[in-house]
């Protein structure tokens, strides 16, 4: 006798299914649990909990801190050397795992495919690492001549107290390069996104707003929060520049630190990742004067919508006209080349559990390609981005997060320039256009359901009751997915493949996801011990 | 082999005390081995005659793996025999880390081992139970003894208590014991008796009064332990007494830590009745 593995998705109750889920955990747990998951409604305002410390043993997906410092926020500036201050696997394990990719520029530094550790032993650990931190970057100075150094302290090295600061500002002076030190240690705060904020701090007080060059366009953007997982950067960049928008730095993919300490000087600053990079947005405007623009450029709707955005901030009847003009052009295309996808795709549905906006920005594009988003949630972001801005003033700070600086940045003496008079900038934001993020929850269907910072057994529930068509969210949940017989896409590292922002990406996205649905091997997926009894019993007389 | 952590406040007289006993031991006809646990290195300097060791962490580093007994062992004071486990300067690196370091390597290196007829070691550890490393010759059976330094002070009994903790937490898996507490007279009121009654509450004794004399300072200076320096002096039958005491003693328990208004009150009673 066979069974299927999996019952096709039958009618769920969320309500009901939500209940079902908690139910399985320790009363505390279970508490704690409901608070991070709700079934959207939006005929009222809803709110989640997140950014709280994970329940230990609930196998979550998130990383640390050094992981949101180094591995996202830092890492992709290539043409710095990046050390790891720490024992050898926190820095060979993060290395280039996140496939932020980068083109070197005339100079032709690119140290991105390198992996440089100071390698610290049980000795370092007793007698201080500070003597092997200083021989590391002198060693990569001598050896890369790079524009600049970044340090990222690992727990140990927080634990036994290694003063990283003290020792960059030590070498920068001998070496005469910049040396960024970054307290990442990986236990601080309560997922990577702490790791985040730390990385903005520095990289604000440090590096932006040191090379006052200008811009030679009137339309230069930033473009913070991108990071060139698989190429993305390049797409947009594309984009923009047949608009006749100058991408003046990106922070962070295909990232120059020649690009970020000039980054003052552009008219605007976008924001794709809410999540890892506000910081840094909101930084700029109060120092520099940058307003900036929430934009999402996955999705040929989304896409289109953003550069729109772009041109309403800008108010330029030639560069409106230009904008059209190319949207009508690439969208015309992608619509071609995503036709015959659609029409393989729509009505299948979706889960997506990953990162800090990327679980938002997808739903765009699943959109057009008429796939339904049932479920989703982020690993590691606020209650912002589920939510919206307009709930800051509310949030309670915790002790988790006041571990974290926060910097008091006021306007620069000499640098502050507003890109906007105050009368236009206010209703601008009044319009919602500039300085704000609505949150995901308004793009999520009624009856849909929003889950923070999922754990395994939830994820496992949720497939074998909802049985979606795709999940989307990282590594560490992949495999498990895909022994369900349900296809898994990385949205991290996008498993190789990409880009998938902009017109052109998300076409290959639709025919990634396409292959993925209707690959024949799912049908093959099942264990051994569903075919046949692994126990066989006789009685006995 | 009977193997004894002594510890205490910073400052109490550890070292000194230890050596001292260690030195009474070794006139019994005792073989002995300290094991400085302390950073800077001075544990078994009267033992000794100066800061002439090696540190383990220290030939370790210069060494690399290549490292004999001999290197970091050196016979002292009525043929003790000394180690300094060393580590990093004040304000550096994790000498916690380096004490574990420091003692696996002594085991791996055949220190324990039966051949080497120990009757007692002897571990000499720096300030309060501050982390995991200092704890380390409490755990996993390393010492199977412990002897609290203290006096009459406040801060000193405070210390001694939560030694007790640490002891207390280790007890239950590692067999750890606690064999008594030193009252290393401050020549406070009423010190003997406070004390006595203060290791009466912790489940223990004291198991010695040392009065307070300059001899032992006398000696220090000129790097010998007193029983070394002034062998028929008073101060000298006291540690030798001590040294009796703890070879003869059988009361080894789990001790019970007091809570601090517990503690204040002892104080209170013990110090104003005066």
């Amino acid at each position: 006798m066979s069974k299927s593995r999996i019952p096709t998705a039958p009618a769920v109750d969320p309500e009901e299914f939500v209940e079902e889920l908690v139910r399985r955990y320790p009363a505390k747990v279970a508490k704690k649990r409901r608070r991070h998951i709700l079934v959207r409604d939006p005929s009222e305002p809803q709110s989640i909990e997140a950014n709280v410390r994970t329940v230990p043993g609930i196998i979550t997906q998130r990383g640390c801190c050094y992981a949101g410092c180094k591995g996202v926020v830092i890492g992709p500036i290539g043409d710095m050397v990046h050390i790891t201050h720490g024992p050898i696997g926190c820095g060979y394990y993060s290395w280039l795992t996140r496939r932020n990719l980068f083109r070197p520029r005339a100079d032709g530094a690119n140290f991105l495919h390198y992996c440089f550790s100071t390698d610290m032993q049980e000795e370092d650990i007793i007698f201080g690492g500070e003597k092997k931190l200083r021989e590391a970057i002198r060693e990569a100075v001598e050896l890369f001549r790079p524009k600049a150094v970044s340090v990222h302290a690992t727990c140990p090295v927080g634990l036994i107290g290694d003063d990283v600061q003290a020792v960059a500002r030590e070498m920068e002076e001998e070496l005469g390069v910049p040396v960024l030190a970054f307290h990442c240690e990986g236990y601080k705060g309560v997922s990577q996104s702490a790791g985040h904020h730390i990385a903005n701090n520095n990289l604000f007080k440090a590096a932006v707003g040191r090379d006052d060059l200008e811009p030679s366009s009137p339309f230069a953007v930033n473009i913070l929060g991108e990071y060139n997982i698989g190429g993305d950067a390049w797409e947009i960049e594309r984009v923009l520049e047949r608009c006749g928008i100058r991408v003046w730095a990106v922070f962070s993919g295909n990232g120059s630190i020649d690009d970020i300490r000039r980054a003052h000087t552009a008219q605007l600053n976008l924001v794709m990742c809410h999540r890892s990079i506000n910081y840094m947005a909101e930084m700029m405007e109060k120092a520099y004067g940058i307003p900036w623009v929430k934009v999402n450029f996955i999705g040929v709707r989304a896409m289109a919508k953003s550069l729109r955005k772009i041109v309403a901030y800008f108010e330029d009847p030639d560069l409106s006209e230009r904008v059209e003009r190319v949207i009508a052009d690439e969208v015309e295309r992608a619509e071609r080349d995503l036709a015959p996808y659609r029409e393989r795709l729509a009505g299948k549905t979706v889960v997506l559990f990953v990162g800090g906006s990327r679980a938002h920005h997808y739903q765009d594009l699943f959109r057009d390609l008429g796939m339904r988003t049932i479920a989703a949630g982020y690993e590691f972001a606020h209650r912002d981005d589920y939510e919206g801005r307009h709930i800051l003033p509310t949030l309670k700070m915790d002790a988790d997060s006041r571990n974290i600086e926060e910097l008091k940045v006021g306007p620069h003496p000499e640098k502050y320039r507003p890109r906007l008079p105050a009368e236009r900038a206010e209703e601008l934001r009044r319009a919602g256009l500039i300085d704000h993020y609505e949150g995901m929850l308004p793009d999520m269907e009624p009856g849909s359901l929003v889950i923070d910072d999922i754990s395994h057994l939830e994820l496992e529930m949720l497939i074998k009751r909802y049985r979606p068509d795709l999940v989307c969210s990282g590594i560490k949940d992949k495999y498990v997915i895909e022994k369900f017989g349900v296809p898994s896409k990385q949205l991290h590292n996008y498993d190789y493949r990409g880009p998938y922002a902009g017109f052109r990406g998300a076409v290959n996205f639709a025919r990634d996801i396409d292959s993925m649905i209707h690959s024949p091997v799912w049908k093959l997926v099942r264990p051994p011990w569903e075919k046949e009894p692994c126990l066989r019993a006789e009685l006995t007389a | 082999m009977r193997k004894i952590a002594i510890y205490g406040k910073g400052g109490i007289g550890k070292s000194t005390t230890t050596q001292n006993t260690v030195a009474g031991l070794a006139e019994m006809g005792k073989r002995v081995m300290v094991v400085g646990c302390d950073p800077k290195a001075d544990s078994t300097r009267l033992l000794l005659g100066g800061l002439a060791q090696r540190s383990v962490l220290d030939t370790l580093r210069e060494e690399g793996e290549d490292v004999d007994l001999e290197d970091i062992r050196k016979e002292g004071f009525g043929g003790t025999l000394c180690v300094e486990s060393g580590g990093p300067e004040p304000g550096v690196g994790c000498a916690g880390r380096g004490i574990i370091t420091s003692i696996n390597m002594l085991e791996q290196l055949g220190a324990y081992e039966d051949d080497e007829e120990l009757d007692y070691v002897f571990y000499d550890v720096l300030g309060d139970v501050v982390c995991g490393g200092f704890a380390m010759p409490i755990r996993e059976g390393k010492a199977r003894e412990i002897y609290i330094v203290c006096s009459g002070e406040m801060m000193a009994m405070y210390a001694a208590n939560n030694i007790c903790k640490g002891v207390r937490k280790f007890a239950e898996s590692g067999g750890v014991r606690v064999g008594g507490l030193i009252c290393n007279s401050r020549n406070v009121d009423n010190e003997e008796a406070m004390i006595r009654e203060f290791a009466k509450r912790l489940g223990t004794q004291m198991i010695y009064f040392l009065p307070r004399d300059n001899m032992v300072q006398r000696a220090e200076i000129n790097r010998k332990t007193v029983i070394d320096y002034a062998p028929d002096c008073e101060q000298a039958a006291h540690y030798r007494n001590l040294a009796k005491n703890i070879d003869e003693n059988d009361l080894f328990v789990i001790p019970t830590p007091l809570d601090t208004d517990q503690l204040e009150s002892l104080l209170m009673e013990y110090g104003i009745l005066n």
